[in-house]
């Protein structure tokens, strides 16, 4: 085989599971070993079950001798950010708040994985409730870039972009608020896509800022993400933001949308603070396009230096009523110190949250406080309609917008140590959550150091077909995607 | 770096139901006036006219159909109780 089997992608995969090749439980044993040797550099995984994930290798075997295997996904191993519920799996997000909850039930994009064969697989790292853009605000550990163990995979999902580039899942779900799963992508080398909002029910995922969160897929090439977002992707009852969008078949749809599309270039985008080797290379990836046949536009998004302010008002708020249900009494660490009801509260949050957890539910609080509710939370909301606005003009001129995923590669661990310095690094991923609209970071280049760089293509509204053939037009000019770490 | 002088820490902490240790008071104190004031740009944003955004789509009105379901049996949903008896969560007394 060209290379490992552990970095090759889902389409090759299934046909080799197709023609029999290779079995589920050799995948699965390949993806085990694999994690076993290097795990304890990466740091991706908070647990894993291996009987588990070779039973569930083992019954998509046998669908597959009588005849009865599912689509592409069937028997592929797809690691889990560990804030998504896997029934009977544990569900930490993190936290020390919920080190020993086990979910009772799977989320809505669970079961529609496992009823697409899939393996879930692990439950991998994050941020603390998915806040952070690192991954060293996880209470248990940090987990390190494929690429250069001294530095951050991004974040919140770096758990899973870094087992996706490692080798230790063949693809994985993540979440993003702001950015979590475009960012750690784009740092770690895989293809990450954070869907129109609506398009992926919540239902099972632990709720951080809800007018926000987006399950979405990791993947080692555009067309993987596509067949998984097309597992993923439909109207369910169990969510009330669910939208009953239609689900095309985003796989077929990369051979058949040919563009060429008009892209366009927003200035606000390539601003102070973007690092000039992530410049040069989106530099050329617009280059690309326009040697495609695209027209390439300028476009102005001007409200976008207010985007990092207004989403640390909106996704404060939101997380402080979200995880006020924290309050150590049905579920959840409880303070053995504590000795009345009211008591349980302040200690068990005190023991069980980390300090970013605690600065966000603080500030939250703060602007939906009586007397800052209208200076702060109703301001923001104004200003995201703004925002929103901004891309839904540009959107009358083009049809997808082009920028930088990150203003830098991966930096070193440590280095943020400032709240508002990390805050800073969603700078470009975040507009996109406020408008609810989907984004992709696709791997673009490397810096000269070996970093990877990522390219952030911005869709309209449940045009996730179209996004994905504008992301593949560029993956198949260049081979990015077929590098991976020596670990 | 400055601080907002109407950011009372004790009070939001007490409405967040969360017990602070004094270096935490003193750090967040300094980390949430520094996010405060970068917030602050807000304020030269004209936004008058504009109505507020909850959500990108907003949906109203779903309804789910009043029929029975099967829901989670109580062993289950007890399971993560950090305390429970007789298939109830076991909680200190509340009332005198």
């Amino acid at each position: 085989m060209s290379s490992e089997v552990f970095f090759k992608p889902i389409t090759e995969l299934g046909s080799l599971l197709a023609a029999k090749k290779i079995s589920s439980v050799e995948l699965m044993q390949a993806v085990l070993a694999r994690t076993k040797a290097i795990d304890s550099k990466v740091q991706a995984f908070n647990s894993f079950d291996e009987a588990d994930a070779l039973a569930q290798a083992r019954a998509s075997d046998e669908r597959r001798a009588a005849g009865q295997a599912g689509g592409p996904l069937d028997g592929i191993p797809v690691g889990i950010k560990d804030v998504i519920s896997v029934a009977g799996q544990p569900l930490t997000a993190s936290s020390k708040m919920l080190a020993n909850f086990v979910s009772p039930y799977d989320a809505t994009a669970t079961r529609k994985l496992k009823a697409a064969g899939a393996i879930c697989w692990g439950r991998l790292n994050l941020d603390e409730f998915a806040m952070g853009s690192s991954t060293e605000n996880s209470a248990f550990k940090t987990t390190c870039n494929p690429w250069d163990l001294t530095r951050v995979p991004g974040g919140s999902s770096g758990g899973s972009a870094a087992a996706v580039a490692a080798g230790e899942a063949v693809a994985a779900l993540g979440s993003d608020t702001g950015g979590s799963i475009r960012q750690p992508a784009a740092l770690c080398g895989v293809v990450g896509l954070k869907p129109t909002y609506g398009l992926v029910s919540r239902y099972g995922l632990i709720a951080f800022a809800s007018s926000l969160d987006q399950i979405g897929p990791f993947g080692r090439t555009v067309e993987d993400a596509a067949i998984l977002l097309g597992a993923i992707a439909g109207h369910d009852a169990n969510d009330s933001t669910s939208f009953k969008a239609e689900i095309p078949d985003y796989r077929a749809g990369l051979a058949k949308r040919k563009g060429p599309w008009k892209l366009g270039i927003a200035k606000e985008y390539f601003a102070e603070g973007i690092d000039p080797e992530v410049n040069a290379a989106v530099q050329s990836a617009i280059a690309h396009y326009k040697k495609l046949g695209c027209e390439i536009r300028e476009i102005s998004l001007p409200h976008t230096k207010y985007a990092v302010a207004v989403y640390y008002i909106i996704a404060t708020a939101e997380c402080s009523s979200n995880l006020a249900r924290f309050d150590g009494i049905r579920y959840g660490h409880r303070s053995k110190d504590a000795t009345d009801a009211l008591d349980i509260y302040f200690k068990s949050r005190a023991e069980g949250f980390g300090p970013e957890v605690k600065r966000r539910i603080i500030l939250g609080t703060y602007v939906l406080s009586s007397g800052y509710y209208d200076a702060y939370y109703l301001r923001a909301q104004k200003v995201r309609t703004l925002i929103r606005r901004d891309f839904l003009n540009a959107y009358q001129e083009v049809d997808a917008i082009l920028t930088p995923t990150s203003p830098t590669p991966a930096f070193k661990r440590g280095a943020k140590a400032d709240p508002l310095a990390m805050y800073l690094c969603d700078i470009y991923t975040i507009g996109v959550n406020l408008a609810g609209l989907p984004g992709i970071s696709l791997p673009c280049g490397f810096s000269k150091s070996g970093l990877p760089i990522g390219l952030q293509i911005i869709g309209q509204p449940f045009k996730e077909a179209d996004l994905l053939a504008i992301a593949r037009a560029y993956e198949q000019g260049h081979d990015w995607h077929t590098k991976h770490p020596t670990l | 770096m400055s601080q907002p002088a109407d950011l009372n820490l004790d009070h939001v902490a007490n409405l967040a139901r969360l017990a602070l240790t004094p270096g935490e008071k003193a750090r967040f104190s300094t980390q949430i006036g520094d996010v405060l004031v970068y917030i602050a740009q807000l304020k030269e944003v004209d936004v008058s006219g504009v109505e507020p955004t909850a959500h990108a789509f907003p949906l109203f009105n779903v309804w789910a159909g009043d029929v029975p379901q099967p829901g989670l049996p109580v062993e289950l949903a007890l399971k993560n109780a950090p305390a429970q008896r007789d298939h109830m969560i076991a909680v200190p007394r509340v009332v005198e």
